[in-house]
């Protein structure tokens, strides 16, 4: 990695520390985007354990969307299952394109307000980068290799194991990671049923017409997808260093 | 000793493999040849059971393979296909190391195992073990594939067109180290390829199969002189057939009593070379030595061509 990118990383990530730790030393900054003598800094909770309560939420549904994008994909790439694979598909792409605020509208009166509707939308809304990217890792594994794992004596679960799945590894993270920014944003909107979140700072702020607020939610969350992203990203080159495909 | 009985493969309509018997000597080299759709690889690959036969058996040693689950089978039984299918994501040692593990050999026996295949097959283990694949060259590769299927100590060895993918220098040097492994380890190999002088070179037994069927099993002299139709006439070749018997003898096999001041040929030469080095010096016999220079007497170019004829 070039050492500027991992420079500006590194001032990006003590930038965002630094605003969650201390907030109020930003002020003058925000000050001009308030009107009438409104608090330039959000002051009607903790920033920092917004921010947590809202990547928690975050990784919590990436990690059931991991869990249950992952398994189908294995089981719709098994012969057993390939029978699953457009109902599988199907079922997927619905969670993709059935808007999240419409998803938080229908679990409200079943789960009640708070941060289970908000997991339930983000789970179905990040499951379609994970089990497409799942899909082709295991599909995309070269015949041959396989067919060297069944030759050896290995079973289909020893195969599964230690063949495809570290195969499919590299672009299994990448639809993880996808799925992880692509909430970080989405998640503000737990905030309209009450789900602890950047996005109470941002409706704080169309609330009032404090243009210091929406900016200062806005912010915090694009900086933590962003660094989320490379963090993920450099993880990934990490953990498969040893996985080097040609 | 591998026997297979009146085995068969058919998939709906089409019989891809027609109830083909034949039997492999224990410690020896089987080929099947045949062209492409011929059947060849698919009756290989009911050996091991990764294609389930439709009809008939095969018995290794006596025991009916279907009596234990395939996964176990195959783990007693070294298989190499073209391109080598090595594992991208593992070491060489680690790749070797696959079938030891699966059968839950202790680590030290394994690593052991491991360097010992490494010299034999010429890759130092120093610099080899803890290189990935794809920074091994072709024939490297393909070296490690059949060190891999070879880990377990396996009684029998198939082989889908292992060399399939080298070329010629390099395949003619994996051909002679197959021979000196087998040689060394005394498995029972059977070979798929669709090449006759591969078949000739390493079988001491020589399948032909066209569309599902076994057309001849015999030894690769007798393909020459005895074809069993014309399609196996053709596919051993007419135009080289006298050459082709003539690369099955050699030198040290065919000489005579007596001296010669021609060219020194090699006990291990076979007539074809010694015949082509006596028309390109333009003498009418050679001189046939062993490995340590003694002589071993010698060839005349009549000798030669009588052995070339049926």
């Amino acid at each position: 990695m070039p050492r500027a990118a991992t420079l500006l990383r590194l001032a990006a990530l003590a930038l965002l520390l630094a605003f969650l730790l201390w907030p109020q030393s930003f002020a003058p900054l925000f000050t001009p985007l308030t009107q009438y003598g409104a608090p330039p800094i959000y002051d009607q909770g903790n920033l920092l354990s917004l921010a947590l309560a809202q990547l928690g939420t975050v990784c919590l549904a990436a990690a059931a969307s991991t869990v249950v994008a992952v398994g189908l994909g294995i089981l719709v790439t098994r012969p057993s299952g390939a029978q699953f694979l457009p109902l599988s598909r199907t079922l997927v792409n619905v969670g993709q394109t059935f808007p999240p605020v419409a998803v938080l509208a229908v679990a409200v009166p079943l789960v009640g307000f708070g941060e289970k509707p908000t997991l339930i939308a983000l789970f179905a809304y990040g499951l379609l980068p994970i089990f497409e990217n799942t899909l082709v890792g295991l599909k995309t594994c070269p015949p041959a290799v396989l067919e060297a794992a069944s030759g050896m004596g290995m079973s289909a679960r020893q195969r599964l194991l230690s063949v495809e799945l570290p195969l499919a590894m590299p672009l299994i993270l990448e639809g993880v990671r996808l799925s992880l920014v692509i909430n970080v944003g989405t998640a503000t909107i737990g905030s309209t049923v009450a789900a602890k979140g950047l996005g109470e700072v941002i409706i704080a702020g169309l609330l009032s017409s404090n243009t210091a607020f929406i900016l200062q939610g806005g912010l915090v969350t694009g900086l933590m997808a962003i660094l989320l992203y490379d963090g993920m990203a450099a993880l990934e080159r990490r953990l498969l260093r040893q996985v080097a495909l040609d | 000793m591998i026997r297979v009985e009146k085995l068969s493969k058919r998939y709906a309509d089409t019989t891809v493999v027609d109830e083909v018997s034949f039997a492999v000597e224990r410690g020896s080299i089987a080929v099947i040849v045949g062209t492409s759709g011929s059947g060849k690889s698919t009756l290989l690959r009911m050996i091991n059971r990764l294609v389930e036969p439709s009809a008939g058996r095969v018995l290794i040693d006596g025991h009916d393979t279907r009596s234990e689950p395939a996964h176990l089978l195959r783990r007693r039984i070294g298989y190499v296909i073209q391109g080598n299918g090595l594992f991208p994501h593992r070491t060489v040692a680690e790749n070797i190391a696959t079938v030891p593990r699966l059968l839950g050999w202790d680590a030290r026996r394994t690593a052991a195992r491991v360097a010992e295949l490494l010299t034999l097959f010429g890759l130092d283990p120093g610099t080899y073990a803890n290189a990935l694949p794809q920074q091994l060259s072709g024939g490297q590769q393909q070296r490690v594939g059949v060190a891999r299927a070879l880990a377990a100590e396996p009684l029998v060895l198939l082989m889908d067109e292992p060399f399939g993918a080298l070329d010629p220098i390099i395949r003619a040097k994996a051909q002679e180290d197959l021979l000196a492994i087998q040689r060394r380890f005394g498995m029972t190999v059977l070979l798929v390829t669709h090449d006759m002088d591969e078949a000739f070179r390493l079988g001491s037994r020589v399948a032909v199969m066209s569309g599902g069927k076994l057309l001849q099993y015999d030894r690769p002299a007798a393909l020459l002189t005895h074809p069993a139709d014309g399609f196996v006439a053709r596919m051993t070749g007419l135009a080289e057939r006298a050459l082709r018997l003539l690369s099955l003898i050699t030198a040290g096999e065919a000489a005579a009593p007596g001296v010669s001041d021609g060219p020194a040929v090699a006990a291990t030469a076979t007539l074809r070379e010694v015949l082509s080095e006596l028309v390109w010096s333009g003498a009418d016999s050679a001189r046939v030595v062993g490995a340590d220079g003694t002589p071993r007497g010698r060839l005349t170019l009549a000798a030669i061509l009588a052995r070339g004829t049926p």
